[in-house]
């Protein structure tokens, strides 16, 4: 393994601090993913970019700061990638998904905040994440209470644009979408110094949706009977897409899928016939929180699709490629971003119409529904959303968590008795 | 030949024990305090078994309860949802009806159809509305939680406001403070429970004519199911062997390992 101190150090990290996040990562990574048997081979790209994945990439964005490259560090799905792009900038996700970060973040946030939140804060102000450190400009968004004014105690650290998102998805919030995506453009042209052109928008909305294809492909494998790879790992491939580079991400995606086909029509199966097959749903999934996954997978159940923003909202629905002119790009992009269901929104019944669809697609015997400790939207949609499913006799169990290990016991025991229930 | 079927059911606060027979008619039972550690429980569960004559190579052995992973000695580890509808279905004869499991730290909510779990919900993150609760008012009223069970059939009129038990107890008391019949405060105590242990289970609770059976260590505080069938709005059964219903449903299971 290549030795990062230097670049950290340069990045003005907390070494001492940042090291004891480094010598638990590696143990993890081994429970979690190295010990299943009969992984895909080509698991091995996103092995390796997770067992430095404080090193290799953030690297590789360094290297492209110095030949004057922007980054854009991004903390929603519904932020536009594809203008970043066309100005020749780059994007990374920035949710942190740690323990870890939450006490530092728990310094200046209420205790009664989501832990994504108080995770990625504290990720920033404890200097011991480098993502948090390489982004030159931070991208928010009025999504949840939670989030606004957490931006507005990061804004004060660092560069940061807010976009604002609709609550609502009326023809008039999707113009006004529009409106707030060509003021992000011009945000992004004079940070970057670089024109946006209709051209150049046209390129990066392909290689978007370049990358959406890919992700799909695999997940379309994951509808199969014979399951070719476990939660676990599809999650792992989902949450390095956020911080990968989008066409070497498309590259390694396909690849898999390549390999997963091959699996399918061989019959090569990563559990036993007849293992359960749930659907996990809920707020999103950031790195390195795999803690239900593996509850879920080693309770012998078998995670076949996330409806979550690290998972089908991440890629579901292309921008449309046929538009030349700026305005009507924006306007297209606008669209297909407001396709995307969150509980942000009102009404947002179309989560539901989601679910109901992917249960019969990834054929599921269960749906967990989880949210993460204090997200009241999604804990309060999850009453709509087990009633829908329980009218439709899907079991449904409903969660929350939060990043600690202290729950696990009682999650494994609502785990498992869900799964005794489908298998009895 | 296996000839007896053994299920352990380790719990926060107690280990209950059943043997059974291969015909499922429960021959001994028995039950002992979980303590600090639930691996020395299972041994001395261990123990007592083999007192009584049984080779626990004739038997199945299936453990449940939270600890249910210090039994090094079981066949297998079946939570204790699965075990307690089991459980209830065996001892109250039930196909459908809702089972209301008050723990010493956690309730749980378990809802039979066609003889198995068809959903469920639990309640372990706080201890109000469980065994737990009853006995810290029990102590600060300095009875036992049984008396005090009794007491509050002959009180009224008065209320707990707190869900956290820490608040609960200093608004006892402060109630035995301000001079209140201890009558009037056991029967806070108890509402406090049934209100809360009511509204979980109003969730799973069919409209239609539902039967309502409690497992579980509460399960002969006859008032305690009184005031549940009031406030759920139907008839509430519970019998003594309720309490053993954790480890026979984990007993039957050993059936299916055969
Ligand atoms: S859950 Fe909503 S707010 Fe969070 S990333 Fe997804 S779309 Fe954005
Ligand atoms: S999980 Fe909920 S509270 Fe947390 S950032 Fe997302 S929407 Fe906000």
């Amino acid at each position: 393994m290549t030795d990062y101190h230097e670049m950290w150090k340069e990045l003005g990290m907390d070494i001492e601090s940042h090291d004891t996040l480094c010598e638990v990562l590696p143990n993890a990574i081994g429970d979690v993913f190295l010990s299943q048997e009969n992984r895909p081979k080509a698991m091995d790209f996103w092995d390796m970019v997770i067992s430095e994945v404080h090193g290799i990439r953030p690297h590789e964005l360094i290297e492209e700061q110095k030949k004057g490259r922007k980054v854009f560090g991004t903390f929603c799905v519904y932020v536009p990638d594809e203008v970043v792009i066309a100005a020749d900038g780059i994007v990374t996700g920035l949710c942190g998904g740690s323990q870890f970060w939450v006490p530092a973040g728990e310094a200046v946030l209420p205790k009664s905040t989501c832990p994504l939140i108080k995770a990625s804060v504290g990720a920033r102000l404890g200097r011991t994440c480098p993502f948090f450190r390489i982004a030159d400009m931070y991208v928010g968004e009025t999504t949840c209470d939670g989030k606004k004014k957490a931006y507005e105690i990061l804004g004060e650290d660092v560069p940061m644009h807010i976009m604002d998102v609709p609550q609502m998805k009326r023809e008039k919030d999707i113009i006004r979408w529009k409106e707030e995506i060509a003021e992000f453009a011009e945000k992004v042209e004079e940070f970057t110094g670089n024109e946006i052109t209709a051209e150049k928008l046209g390129e990066s909305i392909r290689i978007i949706n370049e990358k959406r294809k890919a992700l799909a492909r695999v997940f379309e494998c994951r509808k199969s009977e014979c399951l070719p790879i476990s939660g676990r790992d599809a999650l792992l491939m989902m949450q390095i897409s956020f911080f990968d580079d989008p066409v070497r991400c498309a590259e390694m995606c396909n690849r898999l899928a390549d390999e997963l086909e091959e699996r399918i029509s061989n019959g090569v199966s990563v559990v036993p016939a007849g293992t359960k097959r749930i659907l996990l749903t809920g707020t999103p999934l950031a790195v390195p929180n795999w803690k239900l996954h593996n509850i879920i997978e080693t309770s012998g159940a078998a995670v076949v699709c996330e409806e979550m923003c690290t998972g089908t909202r991440y890629f579901e629905n292309l921008v449309d490629e046929s538009k030349t002119t700026l305005d009507e790009q924006f306007m297209a992009l606008s669209e297909r971003y407001m396709k995307t269901n969150c509980a942000c929104f009102t009404p947002n019944t179309g989560r539901i119409d989601d679910i109901q669809r992917m249960v019969k697609e990834y054929k599921v015997d269960g749906v967990i529904d989880c949210n993460l400790k204090f997200c009241c939207l999604y804990d309060t949609e999850k009453y709509s959303v087990s009633r829908a499913l329980k009218n439709e006799g899907v079991p449904v169990l409903s969660l929350e968590t939060d990043y600690t290990d202290t729950d696990a016991e009682q999650l494994r025991t609502r785990i498992g008795a869900f799964v005794e229930m489908l298998n009895a | 030949m296996k000839k007896y079927l053994i299920g352990i059911d380790i719990g926060s606060t107690c280990a209950k024990t059943a043997v059974m027979d291969r015909q499922k008619n429960i021959i001994y039972k028995f039950q002992q305090p979980t303590g600090w550690s639930s691996i020395d429980t299972a041994q001395n569960i261990l123990g007592d078994i083999n007192r009584l004559g049984i080779d626990t190579g004739e038997a199945v052995i299936v453990a449940t309860g939270y600890g249910r992973i210090s039994v090094p000695y079981a066949d297998k580890c079946v939570t204790e949802i699965t075990c307690h509808a089991a459980g209830a279905r065996y001892i109250y004869g039930v196909e459908k009806a809702v089972v209301i499991d008050i723990g010493g730290q956690d309730t749980k909510i378990i809802c039979i159809e066609n003889g198995v779990v068809a959903d469920f919900l639990m309640n372990d993150k706080c201890s109000a509305g469980t065994g737990r609760f009853l006995e810290i008012m029990a102590n600060t009223l300095s009875v036992s939680p049984e008396d005090l069970c009794e007491m509050a059939r002959n009180g009224s009129d008065t209320s707990i406001s707190s869900m956290c038990t820490v608040f609960a107890e200093s608004e006892v008391i402060s109630l035995i403070g301000r001079g209140e019949k201890r009558e009037n405060i056991a029967f806070a105590v108890m509402d406090s429970i049934a209100s809360k242990v009511a509204s979980q289970a109003e969730h799973l609770i069919p409209r239609e004519a539902p039967t309502v059976c409690i497992t579980g260590g509460l399960c002969e505080f006859t008032y305690l199911r009184e005031l549940l069938a009031d406030k759920l709005h139907c008839s509430v059964v519970s019998s003594a062997g309720g309490r053993y219903a954790g480890a026979a449903g984990a007993a039957l299971y050993g059936e299916k390992l055969i």
